[in-house]
């Protein structure tokens, strides 16, 4: 851990230094200190619109105290009440002039961030150097000036023999904590664990939770004024965050309704492609209650920048809140109860049979057309 | 073919050819069958194809100096695609990378090394008065040629939200089948084909010649590092690209006559074609970069006025990574749901590949390891590939890692890797080979100065604009986006301001080329001396038109240790292999 924060230092100041060197352009740019602190709640997300965050924190339903608090918030049994988390929850979202990985939420992603500061970038750091440092020297040394007559070396077996073993080595010391952090990623969700199915869609993701009762939530793009009013990052806030609940494992399941996109959260190391004709299916639970957010990875169609992902993990009683407020069911009861009377209760009680909601017509899944008001990406106002 | 077999024929007897009786420009230049010609068409077509390949670059790294959609409309009205909106702007983008990405590929890089340094050279350093096949060579030009005329027409024509192809250069399916209406994605498709069968008939062209056409005792093991690179290269376009060619056309027949291959809802399967086009895809990179390792061996060697260290190693670690990079293609597919152990037995077989990289690199510092080195243009640009590819290389290594690739794939970190291999190692490669043999090639001498100052602007320039991608893609930037959110800001503003570093780098470039076309001093044949061992050193700058009417003989070492030996006492003599 030590090694890796100390070797992405120098890294930086070895970037800072060839482009101060080289660029004395970039001056202005390099002067301004480039990373704001670390974003954690109650800070605001986006610190350059610290004013209108100020302003509209104010106006919004709940106060940031109340917010602050939703981990412990008592929800009544049964509430169908819900406040979505304010923006000093946000916690995966990129950093401006950020260097490195964004800040991990999963036991996965602390193993894998780890495994890359601890091993692989001080060993690639180390390796470049070593190179850089080896053609430094032959360069001052076996200059013609200072060799005039060069040797007739061809071959050393001792050498060729150690550096080939010697890479063999270091790739077996990468390749056990590679193998574990697979195995770990690919552990199975318990039987009973909450599935919750994302969609891709040309341009949004609907997100499908058959555990409850199967209704589909609908995520577009928040266009810019928007987001920004409410202290959300433009472009990655969107108007229906995929509610989720925090501390446990639930199982998330991919498929894409046309072309293939990927469902990517940096923070939580999680990245699935959402594949038509496929369901795929991984494992996650995020250690915390906050605000993830992600992206489509995979090139999709035109709008392919305009479908991001915000995942809002909240405390099991504000999650079920959430699911009520959806008009779906949580547990056994609601959805028989759902179901309508008539129902034999001896009879076992089926799950609801799935629609395949990409395909039908007005179905939920099917997913409003975008209207200008949702349509992601509605030409924002040229920015300066 | 009658014709093949006559050519094959001519260097026995040369009866009918007069040393430097060359054809009419017509003929020379549009039915040609030489070699050096079609190399030199080929080196000039590269040109030009980088130069529109790098102005779209241009075009991307504007768009993405700032958040938000500044030029992109712009470019739609301009080409043609009627008033812009929404959608048809990002269309745009996406046949801009598409674009970009084909056109470096396809149109400059592989036609750079293997049409213009490959038949070139290939021919000259074993000794032979050309190609096996002379006329399948000038096919094969022509074809390349074809297929960028179908690609640049694919941009005018519609392609579902707008007009061109805006699938990527990975054409996933159903992006490119269902998911693009219209014919611009059939065209870029075919373009596709026609340069494929262009490097497939090059391939034999090449395995042809270099297995039965090298100069009396010019073994396998004598060859020069170049040749071999060639020898493997072709042998993985051989392989790899029916494998191309056959998903590109299941991709046309789902997008035209109804087959299913890549279509669920008729049994297939979008993953297949992912699969497909990275079984190809993988060799492809390497494909790229071999030719580079043998032209980085050559140079490395002559200024260091040194045999090549670990002849044998280098060669069959080229032979190695050819192997092995048929076995590692889904470590480009981690996230499309492989199950847990595919995914550990690519990281495995992806990682190995390193092993012989690294003999590679060591092997050329050890080159010049007790060297006398001189540091002449071409070599300032092999040392510069050395450092740039090592950088890439060990970022793949990360990416290696399929546990990893979960955050870092589709993200800037791997446009990072990827240009770090390409835009610094095979770009440097190309440029360091160009510079030392251009003066063999035209015959006059390009200014070692302006040669000197077009390597720095260069290595600045790719730096500021590729380095910064590293923390883009940890930080969670997706790939191929025309508009991001704010937090992105910083280093794509640097990376765009490095763009223009480049470009002033390639202003120096073409005055250098120009100078010294119209006033460069002649070049004589062995110009780089003592340390130029290969036979291309043994003719006049440029080349006879028909050159070795007489077959060269190698002779044999004293000792087969000293391959590379290049006997500087013999000069004026026949000059060794290598
Ligand atoms: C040490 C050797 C190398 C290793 C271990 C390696 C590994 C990888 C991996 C794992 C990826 C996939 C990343 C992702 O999409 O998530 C990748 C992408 C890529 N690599 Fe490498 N690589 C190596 C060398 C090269 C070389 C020599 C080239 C070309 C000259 C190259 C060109 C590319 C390209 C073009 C891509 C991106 C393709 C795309 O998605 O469009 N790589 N590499
Ligand atoms: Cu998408
Ligand atoms: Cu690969």
């Amino acid at each position: 851990m030590m090694f890796g924060g100390f070797a992405r230092r120098q890294m930086r100041s070895l970037f800072l230094l060839l482009a101060a060197l080289s660029l004395p352009v970039f001056q202005p740019v390099m002067a301004q200190e480039p990373a704001p602190p670390v974003l954690a709640p109650p800070q605001p997300a986006i610190t350059s619109e610290q004013d209108a965050v100020a302003a509209n924190v104010a106006d919004d339903t709940i106060s940031a105290a109340d917010a602050a608090d939703a981990s412990t918030l008592d929800v009544a049994p049964g509430s169908a009440a819900y406040t979505p988390l304010g923006p000093e929850w946000i916690k995966g979202a990129p950093e401006p002039g950020a260097m490195t990985f964004q800040p991990q939420y999963t036991e996965q992603g602390d193993y894998a961030l780890w495994f890359h500061d601890a091993i692989l970038l001080p060993l690639t750091v180390a390796i470049c150097l070593l190179v850089l440092g080896l053609l430094l020297w032959v360069v001052a040394r076996y200059n013609r000036r200072a060799n005039a007559v060069p040797s007739k070396t061809s071959h050393n077996t001792l050498i060729e023999v150690i550096w080939t073993a010697v890479p063999v080595l270091i790739l077996v010391a990468i390749a056990i904590p590679s193998i574990t952090l697979l195995a770990r990623q690919y552990e199975t969700a318990p039987a009973d664990s909450l599935t919750i199915k994302a969609t891709g869609y040309q341009w949004y993701w609907g997100f499908t939770y058959p555990d409850n009762g199967g209704f589909e939530v609908i995520a577009n793009m928040m266009d810019e004024g928007e987001a920004l009013a409410q202290g959300s990052p433009p472009q990655l806030a969107v108007d229906n965050r995929m509610v989720v609940p925090a501390g446990e494992i639930i199982r998330i399941q991919t498929t894409g309704a046309d072309v293939i996109h990927s469902f990517g959260i940096p923070s939580l190391w999680f990245k699935l492609d959402a594949v038509p004709g496929r369901i795929n299916e991984r494992t996650l639970l995020i250690e915390e209650p906050g605000i993830y957010y992600g992206q489509c990875y995979e090139l999709c169609g035109s709008r392919h920048a305009y479908m991001p992902i915000a995942i809002e993990a909240l405390p099991r009683p504000q999650f079920e809140a959430w699911v009520r407020a959806q008009g779906g069911t949580v547990g056994a009861a609601e959805a028989e109860a759902a179901a309508g009377a008539g129902t034999d209760p001896a009879a076992p009680v089926l799950p609801g049979l799935q629609e395949p909601e990409s395909s039908v017509e007005g179905a939920p899944g099917a997913g409003a057309a975008p209207t200008t008001t949702t349509a992601p990406g509605t030409p924002a106002p040229a920015q300066n | 073919m009658a014709t093949t077999a006559d050519t094959f024929q001519a260097h026995h007897d040369d009866a009918h050819h007069d040393a430097d009786h060359k054809p009419g420009f017509f003929a020379r230049w549009f039915m040609s069958t030489n070699h050096k010609d079609i190399g030199t068409l080929y080196l000039i077509f590269a040109i030009m194809a980088g130069v529109i390949g790098g102005a779209v670059s241009g075009i991307m790294r504007m768009e993405l100096q700032e958040p938000g959609i500044q030029y992109l409309g712009w470019w739609v009205e301009f080409l043609g695609g009627g008033a812009s909106d929404f959608d048809k702007a990002g269309h745009m983008w996406n046949v801009l990378i598409t674009a970009h990405g084909l056109i470096m590929v396809f149109f400059m890089v592989m036609p750079a090394m293997i049409g213009g340094f490959g038949n070139w050279f290939v021919p000259l350093m074993i000794g032979a008065p050309d190609m096996a096949f002379p006329r399948m060579n000038n096919v094969s030009f022509w074809l390349t040629v074809a297929g960028f005329l179908s690609l640049m027409f694919s941009a005018f024509v519609p392609g579902g939200t707008g007009n061109g192809a805006g699938t990527g250069w990975t054409v996933y399916a159903p992006l490119s089948t269902s998911g693009s209406v219209g014919p611009a994605v059939d065209f870029a498709i075919f373009s596709l084909h026609l340069a494929g069968a262009g490097s497939i008939l090059g391939a034999t062209n090449f395995i042809t010649t270099i297995l039965n056409m090298r100069a009396p005792g010019m073994t396998l093991h004598k060859m020069p590092l170049f040749v071999w690179s060639l020898l493997v290269t072709a042998f993985l376009l051989l392989l790899a690209l029916p494998v191309l060619a056959a998903a590109i056309t299941m991709l046309l027949t789902d997008r035209n006559f109804g087959t299913t291959f890549f279509d669920p809802a008729g049994g297939g399967d979008p993953v297949l074609y992912q699969h497909l086009f990275w079984f190809f895809g993988h060799p492809e990179v390497y494909i790229m970069i071999l030719p580079g390792f043998g032209i980085v061996s050559q140079i490395v060697a002559t200024f260091s006025r040194k045999p090549v260290f670990g002849y044998l190693g280098m060669a069959y670690a080229m032979v190695a990574i050819g192997v092995i990079g048929f076995v590692v293609w889904a470590h480009h597919m981690y996230t499309v749901g492989l199950d847990v152990n595919t995914k550990m037995y690519f990281t495995a077989a992806t990682m190995v590949i390193a092993v012989p990289t690294g003999v590679k690199i060591f092997s050329w510092i050890a080159t010049m390891w007790g060297g006398s080195l001189e540091f002449k243009s071409p070599l300032v640009w092999a040392l510069g590939f050395i450092f740039l590819f090592t950088v890439g290389g060990v970022t793949g290594v990360v990416l290696a890692n399929g546990g990893i690739d979960d955050n870092l794939h589709d993200t800037y970190y791997v446009v990072a890797h990827f240009h770090y291999v390409l835009s610094m190692g095979a770009v440097f490669a190309i440029f360091a080979g160009f510079y030392y043999w251009f003066p063999k090639m035209s015959g006059r001498w390009h200014s070692e100065l302006l040669s000197h100052v077009h390597f720095w602007l260069f290595f600045i320039g790719v730096n500021v604009v590729f380095f910064p991608m590293h923390f883009l893609g940890m930080n969670g930037m997706s790939r191929r986006i025309p508009d991001y959110t704010p937090a992105f800001t910083y280093w794509n503003e640097i990376a765009s301001n490095g763009y223009w570093i480049i470009v002033a780098s390639m202003v120096v470039f073409f005055a250098n080329i120009g100078w010294a076309l119209v006033a460069g001093k002649r070049a004589a044949g062995n110009y780089w001396g003592a340390g130029a061992t290969t036979l291309e050193w043994s003719l006049t700058s440029p080349p006879p038109f028909h050159q070795f009417e007489t077959l060269p003989v190698i002779e044999d070492h004293h000792s087969h240790h000293d391959h590379i030996g290049g006997r500087p006492e013999k000069q004026g003599a026949r000059p060794a292999a290598h």
